[in-house]
């Protein structure tokens, strides 16, 4: 299965990419690395006239602790983030979340930031960054702006980006370490793309109950779900087994109707969802109280 | 590649590339849409890196570029252009010693029609670079992005655990 | 004579090369010249095609050429019915390109030549093909239905073939049975799934008129016949082989692919050399797939648990076309059986076609449905009397000391069914050793009180493996002491050219690593049939066993002769020829190769001191006595068994259910197999590990989705979900062997005894595991949403 042809570019300037970007905006895709896009050319499901590889712009190549988050750079790899000091200091949480992203041959390539803008339901970092309330910096030739996770990802592999925009930066909101948090994902073999996952962070009171809890589900609906009511079941509660009953309850009904393909009927991946949260909820419990 | 000192990029179809593959420098003009494992495999004939899926699935295209394994398959040759790349071919010593790994599959019987082991002895080579004494466990996991339909994996995990004790008892000789 | 190398598990000839990256794979060639080719394949399951507007494609820089039916002239007929049979009384095989009708998505179209595949696949989009949808028959189901639309307009109903065998008398068993159950058990599509995929190249030699292809197939020799008929060219001006070969599992025994006919054309037609490899997205619609029958079975039995009748009623889904005949219906019909004394059984099938890619065997080839059937009548039995499942299936065991034992059913070679040897209670035994059977419920009520849900699944299988028609093989001695044997089956990595060496080696004295063995080139060995059914190592094994017998009579004769010994008194070892008792009157193998060829005209140091030798001495007669034979030490033996030989074997497993997610994990699994004899164990063992794996890749991961359009919803392999090395576990192997009187070697074949018993053994296991919830599996393949879903029917029926 070989690409179609396309035109290619490898900039070392991000306001040249920007340019490139601009000059053919609805025909132009952005290569970084590539473990989602390539595949699409090599199955022809995607034929761009243009491509810009944006892997030597050094400029993007960073990770660093800002104001209460990391912030991490369009060409950093997610192996790299795995394997940095810093972010298994500082997060050990989104550690965690990229191991989980396919096998390490595809995390040696693969871009944290790549995998935000390709926005892939069944995807573990836009699950993660929803569940933080994490943002996205989108640059163009026309400027910057800010885009918050939960309105950055609109549908399946669909975001708030406009021809012409690029991502350039994520922010993942740090946690404290006195959070509870926890990720799983149900997957038929290791590495595939998860048949439902949720990422929770729970932050306890003083009396030991849960203060305020956030979750975020991938594989459940076109776009990562922020569990509201999940959430709301379970604060001001000890996690007992009424509480997690109520969120397993509640993660039921957000999975989408339309959730159904070839490993999971939409009553199954409601089962998986239900049990997924009891035992993403627990792990998370258990980690704060250690 | 265009000249790092131009100022404008211009988008090509065609670009000069130059990498280094098992020590030997090559420079080749290809078309940007050619993928590394066809460069590897057509215009070098290092026809050991095999193509079993071309999305990424199977490994067996596994190959080390700058000491990383990944899917050659899922990158164009333009963009391993400046960098170092070790496939099956560069495994075995300058003197054609089969490398402990190579020599552990075959002890262990851990290949059997060989089209996916050069991938996974790609893969072996970078685990055990990061984590010279994996458990079985580890093993099976870090090898769970190369599929082999011929051999039910046991007994390449037994050739993994082989080389890798060979590996750590070279280690303690050269200390 | 003492066998040094039969039975020891040596490393592999095959290993250094491939591990160093030098096989050689279809691939692998580049020829100068050569031009790459696509293939542009049916998007439509069912439907007429109007019109092929191939123009733009033709103007496209870099395209040579592009073909579609009408190009094809004289090559554009039906590819040969491959095993005809009478019950199957409406075949149907394909055309190398479609004409005016495609009857499967993934259906060749046209067939597009360019300097490279990306140019190839560039003129595929510019081609324009007008269809006129019609109406799919996208299964079974719908293909039987009345008044259903027909996949060929002129099959009535839509039945390729209907065949009944009928066993003793079960109608009058059936009337007076004590006990009659009635099942419905399915199983459904699969695919072997090689990690290579297809490939052709093919090279037309003008001034030899001579048309080369090497081809990833499981049967070189069929080929050169085929391409010799259709290209009306003389056999020994086609050569086929087959280099290295990435797995072959089944569908790569096949004739014709039309790849495999429109390749040479295209090589033949332009000059050049032409290459076509497919791609995995095209292996998923075009390649051979398999496994869908579902069998109404009715069984009767007796109050003891003694199995008294069958009768099973199946249908077969053979897809579009029946390229390789009604081989694995009647596998299923005959495998049926296993190893119990069945007496009375009706067996009847019909052969379904439907708009789906055609079917082929694929490891097993029908066995692991009958298993499955059986396997599946034995638990229920036992569960019906509450009585344990491995003592119903001792009581019905045929005994050792029944066997020759007829089944009473032709196999698929035209032979009886009738098993050679066999202990199946000594492999019962066996297993439940290992596996601590009787234990075993202990452990599972302790699991039970902490919520977990473990199950134990057996499930005995027997195989029929070492048909004929025969094999061939030719040993050499070159006069440097190397052997060089050839055959004509071929290897897709099962260690042939180790397991023969070993053969050669024992009667030569020599190392296996000194014999040097080609499989799968025409030109190496002419006569032959291929690698199928479990049977290169007995037959070409036999083939290659009884040549080095005659090389090595041979040697002793000669060497006889030189020593002036007699030939009781000549031994060969260490690749050495020498007298009993007095070592230094000794030669080389090689040395005695080149004295069993009369020489006019030295050749090297070795040739000009034996023939100093020889002329040393006053020479009577020709130089060549009748009584010798051919010169040189050469053999060319065949092999052709009396008929098949059934090897057996019986898998375990424990596993651990999660009913509440449908999730099922493996705590245990091993397998107890009876090969006969074994050539080399490691090699044995290896084969059955990746049996397994495909059996529970083909149980609980590995589904073929098609939807109503039958269009195959997962054709990748991020939805075909081949199992890695975290989902297969640790195989405990052991083994049984009681030899097959039927080869001079005693051995039976192995190459598919692992995949045959998991479907079966993965649904025992999981009833076991789940027996408070009074689930029964009757399908398979399984997933957890398929596996959830059938938990929740038993709850509803258990009114919980």
């Amino acid at each position: 299965m070989k690409p179609p042809r396309f035109h290619y570019c490898a900039p070392h300037m991000l306001d040249e990419a920007l340019a490139l970007l601009d000059q053919n905006s609805e025909d132009t895709k952005v290569l970084a690395g590539g473990q989602s896009f390539v595949p699409l050319l090599n199955m022809r499901l995607a034929s761009p006239t243009y491509v810009v590889d944006i892997n030597h712009i050094a400029e993007l190549h960073y990770i660093e602790q800002e104001d209460g988050y990391l912030a991490i750079g369009a060409t950093v790899r997610q192996r790299q983030v795995e394997r940095s000091l810093l972010v298994q200091e500082k997060h050990p949480l989104l550690v965690e979340v990229i191991k989980h992203i396919g096998h390490m041959q595809i995390r040696n390539r693969g871009t944290v930031v790549g995998s935000v803008a390709h926005a892939d339901p069944a995807a573990e970092l836009p699950a993660l960054l929803t569940c933080l309330n994490g943002e996205v910096l989108v640059q163009s030739i026309h400027g910057e702006r800010v885009i918050k996770a939960e309105e950055f990802f609109t549908g399946y592999l669909s975001t708030a980006l406009e021809p012409g925009e690029m991502l350039t930066e994520v922010r993942f909101p740090l946690i404290s370490p006195k959070t509870g948090w926890a990720f799983l994902e149900f997957a038929r073999r290791s590495g595939d793309y998860a048949l439902v996952g949720a990422a929770a962070v729970l932050n306890p009171a003083a009396d030991d109950l849960c203060n305020s809890a956030h979750i975020a589900y991938l594989g459940i609906a076109g776009a990562p779900i922020r569990g509201y009511d999940v959430e709301a079941a379970i604060v001001g509660s000890a996690l007992d087994e009424t509480a997690l009953d109520a969120a397993a309850e509640a993660s039921r009904m957000l999975v989408s109707d339309d959730m159904e393909d070839v490993h999971a009927s939409v009553e199954y991946r409601r089962v998986l969802t239900a049990e997924l949260t009891k035992r993403v909820l627990r792990t998370a419990w258990e980690r704060q109280s250690h | 590649m265009q000249d790092q000192e131009e100022i404008t990029p211009l988008f090509t179809e065609e670009c000069d590339i130059a990498m280094t593959v098992n020590g030997h420098r090559y420079k080749q003009k290809v078309s940007v849409r050619m993928l590394l494992s066809d460069f590897l495999r057509h215009e070098l004939h290092h026809t050991g890196t095999h193509v079993g899926c071309e999305h990424g699935v199977c490994g067996c295209c596994t190959v080390l570029l700058n000491g990383e394994a990944v899917r050659s398959c899922l990158m164009f040759a333009v963009q391993a252009n400046g960098m170092v790349v070790t496939t099956i071919e560069g495994m075995a010593g300058t003197n054609s010693d089969l490398h402990p790994i190579q020599q552990a599959f075959q002890e262990k019987h851990g290949l059997q029609c060989g089209f996916c082991t050069p991938g996974i002895i790609m893969t072996v080579h970078a685990m055990l670079h990061e984590n010279p004494n994996p458990s079985d466990e580890e093993i099976r996991q870090e090898l769970s992005g190369n599929i082999c339909r011929c051999t039910g994996y046991q007994n390449i995990v037994e050739a993994v655990k082989l080389a890798a004790e060979r590996l750590r008892e070279q280690q303690m000789e050269v200390l | 004579m003492a066998t040094r190398w039969f039975g020891a598990s040596i490393p592999r000839n095959e290993d250094p090369r491939l591990l160093r990256g030098k096989g050689t794979y279809v691939d692998d060639i580049d020829l100068p010249e050569q031009l790459h080719a696509a293939v542009l394949r049916s998007t439509h399951a069912r439907a007429r095609i109007l019109n092929i507007d191939v123009s733009a494609a033709r103007e496209l820089p870099g395209v040579h050429l592009v073909l579609t039916a009408s190009d094809l002239g004289l090559v554009l007929e039906p590819s040969p019915l491959l095993v005809p049979h009478d019950a199957l009384t409406q075949p149907r095989t394909q055309l190398p390109l479609a004409l005016n009708e495609v009857h499967y998505v993934g259906e060749a179209i046209a067939f597009v030549v360019a300097d490279d595949r990306y140019i190839a696949e560039d003129a595929l989009d510019l081609i324009d093909v007008e269809f006129e949808p019609l109406p799919v028959i996208h299964n079974m189901e719908v293909a039987v239905a009345e008044d259903a639309p027909l996949v060929h307009q002129d099959v009535p109903g839509n039945v390729a073939a209907h065949l009944i065998q009928t066993v003793g008398d079960p109608d009058a068993v059936f009337i007076n049975a004590p006990h009659v159950i009635r099942e419905t058990l399915l199983m459904d599509r699969g695919a072997a799934m090689p990690m290579e995929c297809r490939g052709v190249l093919a090279r037309w030699d003008a001034y030899e008129e001579m048309l080369t292809c090497w081809i990833s197939t499981q049967g070189p020799i069929p080929i050169r016949n085929g391409l010799a008929a259709i290209f009306h060219l003389p056999e020994h001006k086609v050569r086929v082989i087959a280099p290295d070969v990435g797995g072959g599992f089944g569908p790569k025994i096949m004739m014709f692919y039309p790849e495999e006919v429109l390749t040479p054309f295209a090589a033949i037609h332009l000059g050049r050399p032409v290459k076509w490899i497919e791609d995995r997205r095209e292996h998923f619609i075009s390649a051979n797939q398999e496994r869908s029958q579902l069998h109404e079975v009715e069984y009767a039995f007796d109050d003891q648990g003694i199995l008294l009748a069958v009768r099973d009623n199946f249908i077969h889904d053979t897809g579009a076309y029946t390229p390789y005949g009604i081989i694995v219906p009647i596998i299923t019909a005959c495998t049926l059986p296993g190893p119990y004394r069945l007496k009375n059984y009706f067996s009847e099938f019909k052969v379904i076609y439907t708009n789906k890619v055609p079917v082929s065997p694929y490891r097993g080839a029908g066995r692991p449905h009958a298993v499955f059937v059986m396997e599946r009548i034995m638990d229920r039995i036992a569960s019906e009397l509450h009585l344990d499942r491995t003592e119903v299936r001792s009581r019905n065991f045929i005994h050792p000391d029944e066997f020759p034992w007829d089944v009473g059913l032709i196999y698929q070679d035209g032979g009886p069914t009738r098993y050679d040897s066999g202990n199946y209670q000594a492999g019962l035994d066996k297993l439940k050793m290992i596996l601590d059977y009787d234990n075993f419920p202990i452990q599972q009520a302790e699991a039970l009180k902490e919520g977990r849900y473990l199950g134990l699944g057996i499930a005995y299988y027997v195989e029929g493996t070492g048909i004929g028609p025969y094999e061939g093989a030719q040993v050499r001695v070159e006069s440097d002491g190397r052997v060089f044997a050839s055959t004509g089956v071929t290897s897709q990595g099962q260690a042939h050219c180790t397991t023969f060496a070993q053969i050669v080696a024992d009667q030569l004295g020599v190392h296996p690593q000194d014999v040097m063995v080609t499989t799968g080139d025409t030109q190496a060995f002419y006569w032959g049939v291929g690698t199928y059914a479990s049977r290169a190592a007995t037959i070409a094994g036999s083939a290659m066993h009884l040549a080095a017998v005659k090389v090595r009579e041979k040697a002793i004769k000669v060497a006889a002769d030189l020593f002036e010994a007699a030939p009781e008194d000549i031994e060969l070892a260490d690749g050495k020829v020498f007298v009993k008792d007095a070592p230094h009157r000794s030669l080389t193998l090689g040395q005695v190769a080149i004295s069993a060829n009369p020489l006019r005209y030295a050749y090297g140091e070795n040739a000009r001191k034996l023939m100093s030798m020889k002329l040393a001495a006053s020479r009577q007669g020709p130089a060549l006595p009748p009584e010798r034979g051919a010169p040189g030490l050469e053999a060319s033996e065949f092999y052709s068994p009396p008929h098949g030989s059934f090897a057996s074997g019986v898998h375990g497993a424990i596993i651990e259910v999660d009913p509440k997610i449908g999730m099922v994990t493996f705590v245990k699994y091993v397998a107890v197999h009876d090969c006969g004899r074994i050539i080399n164990p490691m090699i044995v063992e290896g084969q059955v590990h990746g049996g397994v794996a495909q059996g529970i890749g083909g149980a609980f991961f590995e589904r073929l989705v098609y939807n109503e359009e039958g269009q195959l919803t997962n054709a990748s392999f991020m939805d075909y979900l081949i199992p890695t090395a975290t989902e297969i576990p640790t195989i405990v192997v052991d083994h049984l062997e009681t030899p097959s009187p039927l080869n001079p070697l005693g051995v039976k074949g192995a190459g598919e005894a692992g995949v045959i018993p998991v479907p079966a053994l993965f649904a025992s296991a999981i009833d076991n595991a789940l027996s408070t919830f009074g689930i029964r599996i009757q399908e398979m393949p399984l997933h957890p949403c398929r596996l959830y879903e059938l938990i929740e029917e038993s709850l509803e029926q258990k009114g919980q």
